[in-house]
């Protein structure tokens, strides 16, 4: 028995989670210099964990229908077996605030703090996404500024003129952010001082575009048909939030609390490979120094070990199960190479990664943790070893023929093929169709046209008719949509 | 540097304003599956929740996304023998739609049904919802046991005006007895010492003397300083709440079977049946219910067969009614059962037979009755069976009759129910 061993039992107690707590967080500061916010961890019972599942992970959200039925969803198929809970959630704030499951086992318990307190935590904190679209110390206090707010409109206008607003703004929720403008940061008195003078302000805005009077024009020369806005717009919930010509302030303030929501949820959406392989790699990496050490035993190990490799697993292309790539699959296994490269590399290694190749670890996965997304990170850091051994291979499926061809697959010829086309999959701006306000008719009928900027062919899904009834109801008068495909031809796909 | 927090006793139930709008939202779809349980099930068993579905595509949350089409390039693992420029058959369904996000435990395929679970309040809140009961009626009938509250000895905390006031000061007697014995035994010792130090003949400025008067002094007020009344002393009276005892009750449900009665009619008639049961079963513990359908002739029948037979033939109500009367004199002591009976029927009768019913609800039945119901389905002009009964009715004040011509017609009858029931 080693001196250091913490506890031999399965049961989890309040001081042997602070004794892990203590000796996981020393490591993955002092050894291996993890910079993370403080941690606030909360033990809850699975009940609780369904209600944290179903308001997306937030400890406080506006009510809503649709959380109601991913509450629903989720107690359904848990109660039936068909689901485990995840073990963890863990929620971008300051301090960040994990929840672990009363039901977990002392292994599972300890997995969670580090793969949570200390990966994502730290990813949190580190990652330039985050850094840049998400305020992680006033992200509460928002939650409970929208959170009154929405209460108080509904007690105003009514829970049914409020739940329409925010159907249609979360249909939206995705194009309610601009791709190359750092937000402005929240705070909730912030908020609320200037919620009022935004309000008033706003509305004499608008006002104001929308003057009917008419303008003495000294030249005389008439109004020209300049297209508004200049320049197509990407950020609909936002144009909506500013231009739309019908609506009052507390809609107003509406949407942009659901804009905010989205802006603050963009950065996780395009992160999902490098922040669970991150964590992964640090709650695997954590755990076996403390086996090393002698903390742990060989049986919790084991236990570790088995829900380890159930996250990581991988099922191939043609197995009934399979799901697409597991981001914690590929995650752990680039993040994971990253560390081989610079400890044993090869001369393959030596020839794709000059910069890190027998270099420090530590120094390169922090680098890489930093400044990278999922698109960008696949594109400088998938290597051949890794492509290996995930026999990737790249499929191209184009309508238009017979067959669907393989492109590239994991030999030397394909690799920087595959790792481009991989690259390519995890960039949202190619995932998610591209749509921009493209003009409204400020001096006729007010009505908005949408342009759809068509990309490979690829056409709207059958939601079109629906969303625009959505915006619409934003807007307040005709939304037309349209697309411009690849030869520049437009063409209208739907007007509401 | 990290803080741990228990939440396991915080409220679990953060989500239910949610669970709620969601319901509301649906409530119509979800009314069209509680109605499809309540012809699925039995009576009895009507007072519990319920599995039921919404078409997905009618919950569904919009957003833009690609359709079908066009090229898309996707990078899969786990290639066994391809080589590039090999050109594989399309698989049925179209690619994988797998951009890594993995909708955890959807179970691969087909959810063309939201399926979940109502609770038993849920249920029966969209069940009473179609009935059009009014609230308090609801309240009624959702109400689990009534309570009587007893008395429950005494305890240490409560409501100031529960204070019992002379067991309160028993108990600073006590206490003040109790604490101050060791003071008091004290400044006896001393008394009788000083006592006999005087006794002895020693002088009153003497040290040791005046030590005692001292002590003794000192010890007095200690005694007086005792509290007359501490909040350790008060007592309160207590009180429990004991679930009211109740008694039994039989419920005779009569219908005719009779080839005019369709399916929709024996559903209206079910749902009568239902609300009778449940009103019962809130007011009594032990409910027995017994079937008789009838035509030409009666029978004691199981549930399954009393809505779902088909049966033809003309109608002699009074056998029914006999049937029940000799059921009630063999099985059912009026004297400690409470009776009840439900009678549905689409108003046929043979005219002759009219008359003999109304004689043996008069004679025999009604006596024996808390509460006899009838309903009468039809679109059609009376009988002579109506007839008969509103001669009944005159007769007893505890025989209701209503026509039914849809389920918010169901209530009616029971309005007079409740209301004796509450007085």
């Amino acid at each position: 028995m080693s001196k250091n061993l913490i506890s031999d039992s399965s049961e989890w107690s309040f001081p042997l989670l602070e004794r892990f707590d203590r000796e996981i967080g020393r490591l993955a500061r002092d050894v291996y210099g993890l910079d993370t916010y403080a941690n606030q961890i909360e033990v809850i019972s699975s009940e609780q964990m369904i209600d944290a599942y179903s308001s997306v992970g937030l400890p406080i959200n506006y009510p809503h229908w649709s959380f109601g039925k991913q509450f629903v969803a989720t107690e359904q198929t848990y109660r039936r077996g068909q689901m485990g809970l995840a073990y963890e959630i863990v929620i971008n704030s300051d301090p960040c605030i994990a929840y672990l499951m009363e039901e977990n086992t002392l292994p599972m318990q300890a997995l969670v703090i580090a793969h949570a307190c200390y990966g994502h935590n730290s990813f949190f904190k580190g990652n330039y996404l985050f850094r840049t679209w998400t305020s992680a110390d006033a992200i509460i206090d928002y939650l409970v500024f929208a959170r009154r707010y929405i209460a108080e409109c509904e007690e105003r206008y009514g829970e049914a003129e409020v739940e329409m607003l925010l159907d249609s703004c979360h249909a939206l929720m995705n194009h309610g952010v601009d791709r190359y403008k750092r937000p402005t940061p929240l705070t909730l008195a912030e908020e609320q001082r200037r919620q009022k003078d935004r309000a008033a302000y706003l509305q004499s805005m608008v006002n104001d575009l929308w003057r009917t009077l008419p303008t003495f024009d000294v030249d005389g020369g008439g109004e020209q048909d300049v297209r508004w806005p200049e320049e197509p717009q990407e950020n609909l919930l936002y144009f909506i939030e500013k231009n739309a010509p019908l609506l009052e302030p507390w809609q107003r303030e509406i949407v942009r609390i659901v804009r905010k929501l989205g802006q603050y949820f963009y950065p996780q959406r395009q992160t999902q490979v490098m922040n669970e392989g991150w964590a992964t790699f640090w709650h695997y990496t954590l755990m076996n120094h403390l086996y090393d050490d002698g903390f742990v035993t060989d049986g919790f190990m084991i236990e570790f070990l088995q829900s380890h490799t159930g996250v990581v697993f991988q099922p191939t292309f043609d197995v009934p199960y399979y799901n697409g790539i597991n981001p914690y699959a590929l995650g752990f296994a680039m993040m994971r190479d990253i560390r081989r490269i610079c400890e044993q590399p090869t001369d393959e290694d030596r020839h794709w990664f000059p910069d890190i190749a027998g270099g420090d670890w530590l120094k390169a996965l922090d680098f890489a943790m930093r400044n990278f997304k999922d698109e960008s990170f696949v594109a400088q850091y998938l290597s051949p070893t890794v492509m290996r051994d995930l026999r990737l291979f790249a499929i191209s499926d184009d309508d238009r023929e017979e067959h669907l061809e393989v492109t590239a697959i994991h030999e030397e010829q394909g690799y920087r093929a595959l790792r481009q086309s991989l690259a390519e999959q995890y960039n949202l701006g190619s995932r998610e169709p591209n749509i921009q306000v493209f003009n409204v008719d400020r001096r006729g009928d007010r009505s908005m046209t949408l342009r759809h900027y068509r990309h490979n062919r690829r056409p709207l899904g059958d939601s079109v008719e629906e969303m625009l009834r959505h915006i619409r109801r934003l807007w307040g008068f005709t939304v037309r949509l349209e697309t411009l495909d690849e030869n520049g031809r437009t063409q209208l796909i739907g007007e509401c | 540097m990290s803080h741990f927090i228990d939440r396991r006793l915080n409220g679990k139930n953060k989500s239910t304003v949610n669970r709620q709008r969601f319901l509301k939202r649906y409530k119509s779809q979800l009314k069209r599956s509680v109605a499809d349980a309540v012809n699925r099930r039995s009576i009895t068993d009507i007072d519990s929740g319920e599995r039921v579905g919404i078409p997905s595509k009618d919950i569904s949350e919009p957003v833009f996304h690609h359709g079908k089409g066009g090229i898309r390039d996707m990078v899969h693992p786990g290639n066994k023998d391809f080589v590039t420029g090999d050109r594989i058959r399309r698989p049925e369904g179209g690619g994988g739609e797998g951009s890594g996000q993995g909708k955890a435990g959807k179970g691969g395929k087909g959810d063309d049904d939201f399926v979940f679970e109502l609770s038993r309040e849920e249920f029966m809140d969209l069940l009473f919802d179609d009935l059009e009961l009014p609230n308090l009626v609801r309240n009624q009938l959702m109400g689990t046991t009534e309570f009587k509250t007893i008395r429950a000895g005494y305890s240490t905390d409560g409501s100031p005006s529960n204070i019992d006031v002379v067991r309160s000061l028993k108990g600073a007697i006590a206490r003040r007895t109790a604490i101050g014995a060791p003071l008091r035994a004290r400044a006896r010792e001393l008394e009788e010492e000083l006592q006999t130090l005087l006794d002895g003949g020693t002088d009153e400025t003497d040290a040791r003397v005046r030590e005692i008067r001292e002590e003794i002094d000192r010890l007095r007020t200690r005694i007086a300083a005792l509290p007359f009344i501490d909040t350790f002393d008060l007592r309160y009276q207590s009180f429990t709440k004991l679930p009211e005892p109740t008694s039994k009750a039989v419920m005779v449900c009569i219908m005719d079977v009779s080839g005019s009665m369709d399916q929709v009619r024996k559903n209206l008639a079910k749902r009568f049946f239902i609300l009778l049961y449940l009103f019962l079963q809130r007011n009594y513990d032990k409910i027995d219910v017994v079937f008789i359908r009838h035509h030409t002739i009666a029978q004691e029948v199981d549930e399954q067969e009393f809505f779902y037979s088909r049966e033809t033939g003309g109608t002699v109500v009074s056998s029914a009614l006999n049937l029940a009367y000799d059921i009630l004199k063999e099985r059912y002591d009026s004297s400690v059962w409470n009776i009840y009976a439900a009678q549905a029927s689409d108003g046929d009768n043979w005219d002759s037979d009219s008359t003999v019913c109304r004689d043996l609800l008069v004679e025999k039945l009604m006596p024996l009755m808390r509460y006899f119901a009838y309903v009468e389905i039809t679109p059609r002009q009376h009988q002579s069976l109506w007839y008969a009964y509103q001669e009944v009715r005159a007769m007893h004040r505890h025989f209701a009759m209503q026509e039914i011509d849809g389920p918010e017609d169901i209530f009616p009858v029971f309005r007079e129910l409740f209301r004796r029931q509450a007085a």
